[in-house]
Parts: structure tokens; sequence; C-alpha cells
């Protein structure tokens, strides 16, 4: 079976300055797990550093993700190695994708993006067009060279704002949110002062309207490891070394556990199973930040192992 | 059922002369007494066959079955996955936002049911459903002998369900006997427009208003899954208008989905005594019990969906707007992917089966349905030594479910481990 962790890098192109897209795909080409406006995919490069990536391609191509990185001006982990080592043919590390940010069911949505923040914003605004959604994007970067995917953009017409910051200064968000009423929905991502500001204008508006997306340059969680680790299931007291070409369902089920699963693809949630030691690595698309961070259960398909040696309720 | 109110855009095109033609009837009386004879002349006549009698592709093997069903690009819902296609004909009822819809409207709905039916959001009702079906149990065998006798659908398939599920949704006590005929009806228009359907026509109406009724939220509990969903509108995750339509589906495809895999799960365990024994010594393989049998009996068959484009499928080729009819019990039984699959064997590993579908639109409430059988298979084996049939089971005829009418079963009791004298209601031995 295709490894389910690694997806291929199929092309780099540069996107604005400072900015490179990546088309992802299986290895042996399958098809990646479905996934929604807002999703995001983690991507662990070199250094076992995970970053979360939105995705901003098109949903309705199964095969292939795109997400674009931004080189962070601190140079320094994922972005500056995206940027200048990672090559076409390169395999990186791949969990979820996981949407915290989705769009909801609305007649009017306003979106405003800053900078690298147009990614997640990017599928939203064509699926507001799709459904026949009245919408408007206003779309704020540092100067236009910077700013990824205006082109594509551009076909939208007026109900775009490119607005750089050396030509026009900060954004005009009171003039842009002025049209809000109870039946528009506000999307924003980008940096802190961004959201800060957003949050300010819309602050006498039901809280639900507004919905966020911190563009997040840290690093997160613990490192992720590609050596092999011990896999112990406690029922049995059985161990199996798990290597990078083997999953920890499959490890397990050689181990002789009995493990239901269902979509091996992280999504459906049947194979859950309790950790009882060790550190997952989760990759699944289920789990929200709270539970990942609490590290007591895995689903085993897709998750690995963050420790040499995991204990599974198995 | 349906009313056509415009003529397909194109007249139905002669079929790639590389698909093989199969004069079968899936919906006949016949095939649903015993489906396994065509499923497996489907399987072997190729990857993709036509049926002329409805003029239908179909795919009966496991991976063309696997593959459509994820493929939602290409083989999208929004036009129906029964036989009607709902871009030339009028739906019986208001499309289901899950059921018949395709991404993006399909987004919302499904990822706020998918969080309440969640197996981290069920682990509340774990305890109390375990207890539940304890409950039941020792009402059925408490004081009754060594052996007790009963029909296993309405004493235990349809039982269970009907006493944890409606409570879990929030549904008043009033009308529950409405859900399954309304399952049943729902079921039976997915396929042709037969005597099944016309069977259940003159009640439609009544058990449509019903079943709407209880949607709304003021009729529903403040603590269920329906208010669950009414709390999802109130955060604006989807719509008030779509709220009573996802408690709709709650209540169409929650029932008698499960009580047919209650009794397909039943009847495996009571024809197989080697998978009795095996859940009495390891009761832990309760939910893959209820998978496998899920997998074996395939309690829903068939689903339907409709061509987008000219999707090229098992060497040919199913034409734009092509209604595709997607055989899920055929698939679980195919060999080319199962080991001896006509065996029901609890030692198998039955991950990977269709019985839920696959993909994008699998039953969100799966995890329900193994929470349910869970409990009910890990209350009998407490209290159960043996299972039998006391007489042969009596197949209930459904267009799109594998079902019975009744299972008649004979329980011999266990004598030594069942709850002590004197301890609660259960004090009384079977014997």
């Amino acid at each position: 079976m295709e490894s389910v962790d690694r997806l291929v890098v199929q092309e780099k192109t540069g996107a604005a300055e400072g900015v490179v897209a990546l088309t992802l795909a299986r290895p042996g080409g399958g098809r990646l797990p479905d996934w929604a406006p807002g999703a995001h995919v983690d991507l662990t490069l070199a250094s076992g550093a995970t970053r979360q990536y939105s995705l901003c391609g098109d949903r309705w191509d199964a095969h292939r993700y795109r997400v674009a990185v931004l080189r962070e001006l601190d140079g320094r982990g994922g972005s500056a190695f995206v940027h200048d080592e990672l090559a076409v043919g390169d395999t990186v590390g791949f969990g979820g994708p996981r949407n915290h940010f989705a769009l909801v069911p609305s007649t009017r949505y306003l979106f405003v993006a800053g900078g690298i923040g147009i990614t997640p914003l990017l599928p939203m605004v064509h699926q507001a067009d799709l459904v026949g959604a009245d919408w408007a994007l206003l779309y704020g970067g540092r100067s236009r060279a910077t700013m990824a995917f205006a082109d594509e953009l551009a076909r939208h017409g007026d109900r775009v704002t490119v607005h750089p910051q050396d030509e026009g200064g900060l954004l005009p968000l009171a003039s842009f949110l002025a049209g809000a009423g109870d039946d528009t929905v506000v999307y924003c991502c980008g940096p802190a002062p961004l959201l800060a500001a957003i949050e300010d204008a819309t602050a006498h508006r039901p809280p639900h309207l507004l919905r966020t997306e911190r563009f997040v340059a840290a690093e997160l969680g613990a490192p992720v490891r590609d050596e092999p680790f011990v896999l112990e299931l406690a029922r049995t007291g059985a161990t199996v070394t798990v290597g990078p070409e083997l999953s920890v369902l499959e490890a397990a089920r050689r181990a002789g556990a009995t493990a239901l699963s269902s979509c091996e693809q992280g999504t459906c949630g049947t194979c859950e199973t309790p950790v009882l030691a060790g550190v997952p690595d989760h990759r699944d698309s289920i789990l929200a930040d709270h539970e990942r961070a609490a590290g007591d259960c895995l689903f085993p398909c897709v998750s690995r192992s963050c420790t040499d040696r995991l204990v599974l309720d198995l | 059922m349906t009313a056509t109110t415009t003529p397909p855009a194109t007249p139905p095109a002669t079929p790639p002369a590389t698909v093989p033609a199969l004069d079968v009837d899936p919906f006949s009386h016949e095939t649903l007494e015993d489906p396994l004879p065509m499923q497996e002349a489907l399987r072997e006549a190729g990857p993709v066959v036509h049926l002329p009698r409805y003029d239908l592709f179909a795919v009966a093997r496991y991976a063309e079955v696997r593959a459509a069903l994820v493929d939602w690009q290409r083989f999208p819902s929004s036009a129906g996955v029964g036989m009607s296609n709902f871009r030339h004909e009028e739906p019986w009822r208001p499309p289901s936002l899950l059921l018949e819809a395709d991404p993006p409207h399909h987004d919302a709905p499904r990822a706020v049911l998918s969080a309440i039916l969640g197996p981290r959001a069920l682990r509340r009702l774990t305890d109390r459903w375990f207890a539940d079906a304890e409950d039941l149990v020792a009402g059925l065998l408490d004081g009754a002998g060594a052996t007790v006798e009963l029909d296993g659908m309405t004493a235990l398939a349809e039982a269970f369900p009907l006493r944890v599920f409606p409570d879990a949704v929030g549904l008043p006590p009033e009308g529950r006997e409405h859900l399954l005929p309304y399952g049943d009806h729902a079921f039976n228009a997915f396929g042709p427009s037969n005597d099944l359907v016309a069977k259940g026509a003159p009640r439609v109406g009544e058990l449509s208003a019903w079943v709407a009724s209880q949607c709304a939220r003021e009729v529903l509990t403040d603590d269920g899954f329906g208010a669950a969903i009414w709390a999802a509108s109130d955060r604006g995750d989807i719509t008030p208008a779509q709220a009573p339509l996802i408690v709709r589906s709650l209540l169409t495809a929650g029932v008698d989905t499960t009580v047919h895999g209650l009794g397909a799960v039943l009847h495996g365990l009571a024809t197989h005594p080697e998978a009795w024994a095996t859940l009495r010594a390891r009761p832990e393989r309760a939910r893959v019990a209820f998978d496998e049998a899920v997998r074996w009996q395939s309690p829903v068959q068939t689903f339907f969906r409709t061509a987008d484009v000219d999707v090229p499928i098992g060497g040919t080729v199913v034409p734009a707007d092509r209604k595709i009819l997607m055989f899920l019990g055929a698939a679980n039984r195919d060999p080319r992917h199962w080991a001896d699959p006509d065996r029901f064997d609890l030692d198998r590993d039955p991950s990977g089966h269709v019985g839920y579908g696959m993909g994008l639109h699998q039953c969100v409430g799966q995890h329900v349905a193994r929470l349910e059988g869970a409990a009910l298979l890990t209350a009998l084996a407490r209290r159960v030594e043996r299972l039998e049939p006391a007489a042969a089971p009596v197949r209930h005829h459904n267009n799109t479910m594998r079902a019975f009418a009744s299972l008649p079963l004979r329980l011999h009791l266990d004598g030594v481990t069942g709850p002590s004298p004197g301890r609660g209601r259960g004090g009384r031995r079977g014997r």
C-alpha cells in the first residue's frame, strides 16, 4: 500500500516576491484526502519541523494539493528550507488536512487578507463565487510585488480590491466593512495586527459573524522523527519496530492486534486508539489542537510517534 | 413516486460495446429474497455491467465500487443516490443536505454532524447505552428459564435502537412508532417505482409530516443530537433553514440501518456457534463482530451516483448524466478482495468494507451504529451461553436494505456469569 504520510513535490514556482507555490501529490499518484476551503495541511520538512500551510488549490482536483510558502524574515527553519533547498521530486512528511477555519453557509461574505493570509481565502472566494453568494475581498500586502495570486483574482473584477501598503497605506477596514449586515460573515486571515484591527472594527457585531485565522510562523509540537520507533501493545505485551515504510496500524496488525479501521487516511475516526505512553505524532484530519495536545489517543492508520517508544491500548 | 418534469437532455446513448449486459432485476422479490447469485453474476460479468432492464450502469466488484464511492468529483450525489435522476425528475421529498448533496453545499452540514456523532462526542453515551443494553437483556431473560425463545428482530434488533437512539436525538416519546415505516419507505424510494414503493405511498404524507414536525427546535429536548444541531445553527456553522433537515437525516438514516445491522450480526452469531464462542471468550471483539456482519450482510445493499462527465471506469466509460448503481453488498463479498468472503468470521479483519460507504459521504452515524452493536452484543454475551436459530428467519424485502422481518432465536442462558442474586433487578437466574 502506498505510504499515506508523505507527499512528493511535483512543481515549485514563484508566486510573488518571497513566496513560492508548491504542488504536492501522493508518491504513487493516488487520490489525496478530501478538503474544504480553510483547511491546512501539516508538512514536516527536513530537520523534523512541522509547519502548517493552508491549501489554496482546487478541491475538484483529487490528486494534487497546492500550498504557498512565504520566506520569513528571520530566515531560519522551515520557510528558508522550502525556498532554498526543497526541490521538485523531494518528499515531505504530511498530516491532515484539518480545518479550523471552515466557510460557513451565508448569502454574503466579506474577505480580508493580509499578505500570505490570502492562501486560505483563495479557495473561499472561488467557492463563494460558485454558490452565487454576494462577496468582496480586500487584499493587503507590503507592496504589489509581494502579493501572491493577485493575477488569479483578477478575473473576479471589482469584487477584489488589491491594496498594497506602499501605494495606499493601511487597509481601509472601516469603509470596507461599512455595509456588513447581520447576513454578512467576515473572514480574515493575516498577521496579528490585522486580526486585532478587524476584531476592533467588528466588535459591535455578533461574534460568530467574524471568522479569523492567524498566520502562525511558529513551529509546532515536538519534533517529528524519521527513525524507527518501538510500538508496544499493552494488552499482549507484544512489541514491534515501526520503520518509516510501515503505518502504526499495519505494524500493530503484524504484531497480532485486532484494530478495526475503515478509511485508512485519518478521516473517518474508526481506528481511534488510546495512547498509554509515548508522545503521538498526529497526522489525522480529526483532532482539534487541544485534543492533539492531550496526547491520549491517536489514529494509527496515519499517525506515528515522536518518542522512541509508543504504548497503545491494543 | 416521482413525476417526470423534464425529459432527459439527451436520449439514452447505446452503451459502449465493451460493456457486458446482464438481464437481471436487482429489485425483484426473487432477488431481494436472495441477492447473492445475482451479485456473483454481476461481479463475474465484468468490472462495469449494463442492466438493460433499467438502462443503468452497475459496478459490483470491490475495486470499482470503492473507486466510484470516493469519486465525488465525477460521481456526484446531488442528482440523487437512488434510481431517480434529480436533474430530470422531481424528488419525492426535499433532498437531503447530506446524502443528496455535493461540496460545497455538503460541507457545513457534514462537518457539524460529524462532530456531533464522532467517537469523542459519543463517550458520554457509552456507559448509559451499555447499561441500557443490560437492562433490555435482563428484561427478556430474568426468570425466563434455562432457554428463551424470542424474535431477534422485534425483541432485540428493533427494541434496542428504538430504546436508545430517539432519546439520544431528543425526540418526545409520542409517535416513535413512525420511525421504522418512514425509514423503510425512504430506503424503498431509492429503487424503481415498484410495488414496494407503492405499498408505502399511502402513508408517505402522514409519516413525512410527523418526521418534519419532530425536527423543530421546540419539539426536541435540550441535551440531544437534535439540540446540538440547533446549537450549531446558533453559532452560524449552519443556517437555521438547514438545521431541521439535518435532524431529519438522523431520523431517516439512523434507525432502520442499525436495526438491520443488528439483525445481521444476530443472524451471523446464531448460525455460527464458533463465532459466538469467540465473542463470549473475547467480548472486546463485539465491535469487530458488528462490522463483520455489516460486511457479510451489508444492510445497505446499494446506492446510486450520477456521472457528471464521461467517466472512464473499469475499462469503459460511463457517459455523462447516466446513473451508476453501486452494489455495496457485492463488493463486500468480492473474492478479488476478501478471502472466503461468504463466511461470517470473527477472526477476519473486516476493515475497509464498504457497508457504510466510503469517502466524503461515508455513513456519518457509523460510530453510533458500532456503539449500539457493541453494547447489545456485550450484554448478550454476558448472559447467553449459546445462541441458535429457533426457526428459519423471514426476510423483509426493501429496495435498498437487506433486512429481516423476523429472526426466531433460541437463547441458552449461562448459569455462571449472570448478575448475583439480590443485586439489582437481575437477581433471579434464568434457570
